[in-house]
């Protein structure tokens, strides 16, 4: 079978198993899913631009805070010690897997903080209606692609472990950022509630 | 019976595995995101099974190696992903030593039997199976990110736990192998196509 190349502009493909479909115009509430494989293939572009906007906005501003702020201290027997996440991923450093370091920083912090302001960045133009920045479909191309590698909420669940782990060796206090961090998962959640990845492309690809 | 689901591949197009749209074969990248377009190929099996060995590789050391070197008042010790597991055990903090059994035994162990299962799978002709295979998929690329946790935990143990002579806690090298078996673990569920499930072995047109 053979497509004009003036019809390919109304068809999609799905993602996760090719099957081709015209691209639905959808109402208000509705959702188009995959006809083979039920994976879900666009939803329409609510007003949702705003709102992960804004949480994204609120997203960098806790992982800064997390970052910087103490995280977590003990104290044992009169000795006590305190660390930020920054020294938390130092922990791999003085040794030869030191390059581990860097990568737990990178996972934990950096691509979450970079995928944010990637999104900042794609968004802010589409939230007030406007064509979308230079670069926009390569940068959000990247924050998709970070998608896997960005781990703050694996992160919080370590440190669930890890406090309990050193739970009956020592007090355990909890500093600012521990609570930035728990926020920034809260709110990383509500952003992915509200984030539509094919609107925003839609928005995008309408130059 | 064939499929009455007519895929991009049959209509001589390529979709793109990022935002959906399609553009005709041959065409290098997505007009849209910037995506890099491969068409449905059994040939990215051949880079699933490399990082899948690697993957093998660096978990063998992972559990061989100790994790964790504690040293308190009354000596130091070595521990072992399992030897730690089972010391919470023995503490009582059944909870914990489960959630590190399942997150460095029992998800790496399933994601290597599972990313096998699927490779080996899509040589077979296209069965009915096809929306199984999907969700073993999702669920191995959603999982493997959370074997992370113990990494994490390791890293908050030794920078936290730094008591002087009462107590220390320093990582071990199995930290080191853990973390690129998960990370090539990854890479090779990310570059299974999922496509191939729906696909079958040859490129041969299903209509």
């Amino acid at each position: 079978m053979n497509v004009q190349p003036s019809q390919i502009q109304d068809l999609i493909a799905c993602p996760h198993c090719d099957a081709l479909h015209h691209a639905p115009v959808l109402g208000e509430n509705e959702r188009a899913f995959c006809a083979r494989c039920g994976s879900l293939l666009a939803a329409p572009r609510a007003r949702s631009f705003l709102q992960v906007l804004a949480l994204a906005f609120a997203a960098m501003i806790l992982m800064a805070a997390a970052i910087f702020f103490p995280f977590l201290g003990i104290s044992s027997h009169g000795f006590g010690h305190e660390s930020s996440v920054f020294e938390v991923a130092m922990a791999f450093s003085d040794s030869w897997y030191a390059p581990l370091s860097f990568a737990v920083l990178m996972v934990i912090a950096a691509l979450p903080m970079l995928r944010f302001v990637g999104l900042i960045y794609t968004l802010w133009p589409l939230a007030k209606g406007r064509p979308p920045w230079r670069h926009a479909a390569f940068v959000f191309r990247v924050v998709e692609e970070m998608q896997p590698w960005s781990m703050a909420e694996i992160f919080v669940i370590g440190t669930a472990v890890a406090l309990v782990k050193i739970g009956g060796l020592a007090s355990i206090s909890f500093g600012p950022a521990f609570w930035a961090f728990c926020a920034l998962i809260i709110v990383t959640v509500l952003k992915n509630i509200y984030m539509n990845k094919s609107a925003i492309w839609e928005a995008i690809g309408q130059k | 019976m064939s499929d009455p689901v007519l895929s991009a591949t049959d209509a001589g197009l390529t979709g793109c595995t990022q935002c959906g749209r399609v553009w005709p074969m041959g065409t290098a990248r997505c007009g849209r995101c910037g995506s890099h377009l491969h068409p449905v190929d059994t040939r990215c099996l051949q880079r699933v099974w490399a990082w899948w060995w690697a993957g093998l590789a660096f978990y063998i050391p992972a559990n061989l190696f100790p994790m964790l070197r504690t040293s308190t008042l009354f000596g130091s010790q070595e521990n072992t992903i399992a030897g730690g597991a089972v010391e919470l055990a023995q503490h009582g903090s059944w909870g914990v030593a489960i959630i590190i059994l399942s997150a460095s035994i029992l998800i790496p162990i399933s994601k290597f039997v599972a990313i096998a299962y699927l490779a080996f799978a899509v040589r077979t002709p296209p069965q009915a199976a096809g929306k199984r295979h999907l969700l073993l998929y999702d669920i191995v690329e959603f999982i493997g990110r959370w074997s992370m946790i113990d990494v994490f935990v390791v890293a908050i143990l030794s920078s936290l736990v730094q008591l002087g002579f009462v107590a220390s806690i320093h990582p071990g090298p199995a930290a080191a192998a853990f973390a690129l078996s998960v990370a090539f673990t990854m890479l090779s569920a990310q570059s299974f196509d999922p496509r191939l499930i729906w696909r079958g072995p040859q490129s041969t047109s299903a209509t």
